[in-house]
């Protein structure tokens, strides 16, 4: 086992994470993407479903990307104060961003452009074709994802020594 | 017993069977979405858990490990958004 001497770390639950916050890079090159597909998803809705689907489609990739930006500030915010904090949050986080989705769907469900199907499909196809899409730059560059590794620079990441 | 089943036959609405459909679709939308979520939930607490770990061994993995904990939660929700789907599809 490759593991650290019990002595040499002095690791604290409490220590916040010092460096940069990679998932608001992997949040903001998600978003990035779902601007540029938008488009062409609301287009392809928009045949299927007719004008209510096109406006659907917008509103459920708007919901995909702020559930997305939303996730990636949690963990960003909070990982400077304490990992601890950074799990309690992500946990409450995660049932706080389902209620927020089901409010923003709740509230829309009998206006008169909601498509549910459109809206429904879009969901589940950008939320995941975003994500495999950053996975495949994830796995090919091992370092910051969707961005290039702008050279031979050691990685700042640490965890704040107490 | 004769009086207080009529009581409940007076009170209790008229189900058409349409309604029936309605209020099974709306049980079966309810069970899609609490189950649906359930599994994520434990999904992501064991994600971030095992990444906690991964940075306490190793600190200066601490950016891959979070990238790599930050998709991983993304994954896992997936499945509760698909569950959130078939319950707005079925019942909302």
């Amino acid at each position: 086992m490759n593991q650290r001497p019990a002595d040499t770390v002095a690791f604290s639950m409490a220590a916040p994470l010092a460096g940069p916050a990679p998932e608001v890079a992997v949040s903001n090159d998600m978003v990035k993407r779902g601007l540029w597909v938008a488009p062409v998803l609301i287009a392809v809705c928009g045949l299927v479903w007719g004008a209510d689907g096109a406006w659907s489609c917008a509103y459920a990739i708007a919901i995909v990307l702020v559930n997305f930006a939303l996730a990636s500030g949690i963990v960003a915010v909070t990982a400077r104060i304490s990992l601890q904090l950074m799990m309690a949050s992500i946990l409450l986080g995660y049932l706080v961003r389902l209620g927020l989705i089901f409010l923003a769907v709740y509230l829309v469900k009998d206006a008169d452009w909601i498509s549910l199907p459109a809206l429904g499909a879009t969901i589940i196809f950008t939320h995941l074709g975003l994500l495999v899409w950053e996975l495949k730059y994830v796995a090919i560059s091992l370092a910051y994802p969707g961005l290039k590794p702008k050279s031979t620079q050691p990685n700042t990441h640490s965890i704040a020594r107490q | 017993m004769e009086a207080i089943v009529r009581l409940i036959a007076a009170t209790a609405p008229v189900q058409t069977p349409d309604e029936i459909k309605a209020a099974n679709a709306a049980i079966g939308a309810g069970f899609a979405y609490g189950l649906a979520a359930i599994g994520p939930g434990i999904g992501i607490g064991f994600v971030v858990g095992k990444a906690i770990e991964a940075m306490a061994r190793q600190p200066e993995a601490a950016g891959m490990v979070r990238t790599t904990m930050f998709l991983g939660i993304a994954f896992t929700e997936a499945l509760a958004l698909i569950g959130f789907v078939v319950f707005i599809l079925l019942g909302l």
